[in-house]
């Protein structure tokens, strides 16, 4: 399989590892695994969750959660056979030959001490060198990975740097003790896409330079094929294909990896039929959080967001986390007062306050949240939760409710037999079809739906998506759709509006969304989300301007993007707010001139 | 029910079941005490005092010549009830309070807190003590001071669960849907954090027993010819010297009664699925 000219890194051949639990009974959770990594290179562990791929991570790291046993005919990085070290000689490996990158930097550091002292932790443990040494290297990483001041930053305690900064830094500290085996799991998942796109163009040049041979636990084929070399694909536990990055993405040959692909580039839905009259009104709108002073919030979070849905059309709401997106939700449903503006159901006024509406009208406007897990309540069974609103909005009982219940099951395509059951007997996909149900079982005009999908694996969250847009069309729901998914967003809406610092920059529908005319940030973000294709981030890495991360808007006035915008105008951006600019429906909020929107400043500049 | 009483049981650790056969020992015999004691609780037997254990009176004679097995067991039945009737009582009003605190929020929950801390602040036995003085000692007095005594306690741990589960989502999704204070407290909420409310009722009832007795024993609790094991130990202390049945079997009772409880509590585990 690989080039016998390369010699081999990492050996992993008929890896098993099975849980015995206290009862007696075995529980498989990876069998019959074997693959191996030349020297040098990017290994991709790609799987939906409970695949086994951060199990089989761990393994190599000696490591099994749960306690379970791993077993396997060859495990070994370099000249080190892992299964037969023993416990005590497992912790001289770990952190110094091989290291481990997690997914969430902001819960792996310690708050309590500097981002210094938690960095040279690794080499001053395995005694390889004292401690001016040690932070010398670690300030000569800091530059290699592009965090700012390289020089001061190790001062800083963990919450005081952005999310990927944190990330970066946890790549400085797994490869300060130079290990023969980086193990990344998931390392840009839990970020934004335009902060994903520095992380891996940085982390993917330190792996180069520091020649260590990589895993990368993802489940991101995208992401995936921007960093890796290999790929190996894995179902349920078991190994489903291996093969060179191209070959995987272009000419797969289990249909199991073709229905990943599939899932990662979502259909584009033809528009809804356009009905002329608008469910929901949204004008000039501003929300936040604590205490209310002369009509502004302590945290002022939504600025002057207007916009409007029609009956059966689907909207989508897309912007990095910290937009402002959810607060929207949460004001549309009331949950949260708007301090201004004002909200209108077809032709009549909504209270801001959800307490002053009246049950019809809270009946019309359904939310469907994004964690399936905390949204339903787990002392209830499923029965339970889809007759309450019906008792709540219809008086429905009895034998009228039970057969309403099965048709809503029958729409959200669930099985009738778990009624009876409670949200932790429940997969995550049909968790999600449950909450989606109960929005639809009070029949509602309005439906947001608050990144829904965004806890769920590719496949199936494809599945849930694909029911939403068919509910909306055949029931002529109003949906409003919540993501920092742009792809997906702009596969499944009518129309795009995308907020940034809790402000609209631009509304347009799909068509004038997918034209060249863009506010700079919705170029910005379009740009970020990873393509299907090896060659993206290397074509990237050469337009993309120097480094754009954090949320600026300071001011109340101007242009919230003005701090990140690569192409602001001097003496006009930074002293008069952005006008508002409309042509053919689209709505953009900058100060450049329509037929200047038009033109990508990154490839004209460069 | 059986099968469900049974894997309960099962999933008790050992210590679990010694607290459970305690509990269920003492329970059993508050219940029955009427049926099963063999004198009535003021009846003077014999003439001998702080005799041993004999035939006719298995534990003895107290220092009236009364059978101390009867009153021992009327004893338990006057400790058990009063401390179980307090302990309900305080948990009923702690957690409603604790919940209309947490789910209304803003100022409700601002006063009902810092009255609580107030009451918190005081020293409860002194304060049982003054009220009883100042009141004289009756029944419905002692239980509603034992229950007013732990309803502060009761309602922060009530109200820190609560607080926990209203910032879930099925709380806000309930919020959305329009419902009400009342419904979300006793549907949403509560059922969530029974289990950790059974433990703290468990406590409470072990606290309340140590307060009744303490009281009991000062003179202040049940009244004569009635007692609760407090008074049992109190009346009975000049048999101490003699090492009298009477006062060594009460003493193991409230022994046995509390740590038998705290067992129990302590084997069931946190999140409750034992």
């Amino acid at each position: 399989m690989t080039a016998p000219a390369k010699d081999i890194a990492v050996e992993v051949r008929d890896l098993d590892i099975v849980l015995n639990t206290p009862g007696g009974s075995r529980k498989v959770i990876v069998e019959d695994i074997s693959f191996a990594v030349p020297k040098g290179e990017v290994l991709a562990l790609i799987g939906e969750s409970g695949s086994g791929k951060t199990t089989i991570a761990l393994a190599l790291m000696g490591y099994s959660r749960f306690g379970a046993d791993i077993t396997a005919n060859c495990l070994r990085v370099g000249d080190l056979h892992i299964d037969r070290l023993s416990q005590s000689e497992l912790p001289t490996v770990r952190g110094r030959r091989i290291s481990y990158i997690a997914q969430s930097a902001a819960s792996a550091f310690n708050p309590s001490r500097t981002i210094m002292s938690q960095v040279i932790e690794p080499l001053l443990v395995h005694g390889l060198a004292d401690r001016k040494t040690a932070e010398e290297k670690a300030v000569a990483l800091f530059s290699a990975l592009a965090l700012p001041s390289p020089e001061t930053i190790g001062s800083r305690y963990p919450h005081q740097v952005s999310g990927g900064q944190l990330q970066r830094v946890m790549a400085a500290m797994a490869l300060i003790t130079e290990p023969e085996l980086v193990i990344l799991d998931e390392p840009t998942t839990a970020l934004d896409v335009t902060t994903q796109v520095e992380v891996l163009k940085t982390i993917k040049s330190a792996l180069k330079q520091s020649g260590a041979t990589a895993i990368y636990v993802s489940h991101d084929l995208a992401v995936v094929a921007q960093v890796a070399d290999r790929i190996v694909v894995l179902k349920d536990g078991h190994l489903c294909e291996d093969g060179a990055v191209g070959k995987i993405l272009h000419d797969p040959d289990s249909d199991y990896t073709r229905s990943l692909l599939t899932a990662v580039q979502p259909q584009q839905r033809p528009d809804a039929e356009a009905a002329p009259d608008n469910v929901l009104t949204v004008g000039s709108v501003d929300a936040g959080y604590g205490r209310i002073k002369a009509g502004k919030p302590a945290i002022p979070v939504l600025r002057d967001v207007s916009f409007s849905i029609r009956r059966g059309a689907a909207l989508g709401v897309i912007g990095e986390s910290g937009s402002g997106k959810s607060t929207l939700a949460r004001v549309i449903a009331g949950l949260l007062p708007a301090t201004s503006g004002e909200i209108r159901l077809g032709d009549t006024l909504l209270a801001p306050a959800m307490a002053r509406r009246t049950r019809e009208q809270l009946r019309r406007v359904q939310i469907v949240f994004q964690h399936a897990d905390t949204a339903l309540n787990p002392s209830h069974s499923v029965e339970e939760i889809l007759t309450r609103p019906l008792a709540f909005y219809y008086g429905m009982k009895g034998a009228e409710a039970r057969a309403r219940v099965d048709e809503l099951l029958d729409l959200t395509r669930l099985p009738k037999d778990i009624v009876k059951r409670r949200s932790s007997e429940l997969s995550g996909g049909q968790k999600q079809r449950v909450n989606l149900a109960r929005a639809l079982a009070a029949n509602p005009d309005v439906l947001i739906c608050d990144e829904v999908t965004s806890a769920l694996d590719t496949v199936v969250a494809a599945a849930v998506l694909d029911l939403i847009d068919n509910l909306r069309r055949d029931l002529g729901i109003a949906t409003i759709f919540i993501s920092h998914d742009i792809s997906t967003a702009r596969a499944f809406c009518d129309d795009l509006l995308v907020l940034y610092a809790g402000r609209l920059v631009e509304l347009a529908s799909r068509d004038r969304f997918a034209s060249e005319t863009q506010h700079p940030y919705t170029r910005l973000l379009v740009e970020s989300v990873p393509e299907l294709d090896t060659g993206w981030l290397a074509r990237k890495s050469a337009l993309a301007p120097p480094s754009l991360s954090g949320q600026g808007a300071s001011s109340d006035t101007l242009c919230p993007f003005l701090s990140r915008c690569p192409v602001a105008i001097g003496g006009v951006c930074d002293t008069l707010p952005p006008p508002r600019q409309e042509q053919a429906g689209q709505i953009v909020i900058c100060h450049r001139e329509w037929n200047q929107l038009s033109i990508d400043p990154l490839r004209t500049g460069s | 029910m059986t099968s469900r009483l049974y894997s309960f049981v099962r999933a008790l650790s050992a210590s679990g079941r010694v607290g459970l056969g305690f509990v269920t020992f003492w329970l059993l015999i508050a219940i029955f005490a009427p049926i099963i004691a063999p004198y009535s609780i003021g009846e003077f037997v014999d003439r001998t005092v702080f005799s041993g254990w004999s035939n006719a009176y298995w534990l003895g004679t107290d220092f009236l010549g009364r059978d101390v097995l009867s009153r021992l067991m009327w004893g338990a039945r006057y400790t058990v009830l009063l401390a179980l009737g307090a302990a309900i009582l305080a948990v009923t009003i702690g957690t409603s309070l604790a919940l209309f605190a947490a789910i209304r929020g803003g100022w409700i929950d601002e006063v009902l807190s810092r009255i609580m801390d107030t009451l918190i602040s005081m020293p409860s036995k002194i304060l049982a003590l003054v009220l009883v003085a100042a009141f004289g000692s009756s029944l419905t007095l002692l239980l509603a001071i034992a229950a007013f005594t732990y309803v502060p306690g009761n309602f922060r741990i009530a109200r820190a669960l609560a607080m926990n589960l209203i910032a879930l989502d099925f709380v806000q999704v309930a919020r959305a849907r329009g419902e009400g204070t009342a419904y979300i407290a006793w549907r949403e909420v509560l059922p969530n954090m029974i289990h950790p409310l059974l433990a703290d009722m468990g406590l409470r009832f072990v606290f309340i027993v140590l307060l009744l007795s303490g009281l009991s024993f000062l003179g202040l609790g049940v009244q004569p010819p009635y007692a609760d094991l407090g008074s049992l130990v109190r009346e009975n202390v000049s048999g101490l010297t003699e090492g009298a049945l009477a006062i060594i079997a009460p003493a193991i009772a409230i022994a046995t009664l509390t740590v038998g409880a705290n067992l129990l509590i302590d084997a069931l585990k946190p999140g409750g699925k034992a």
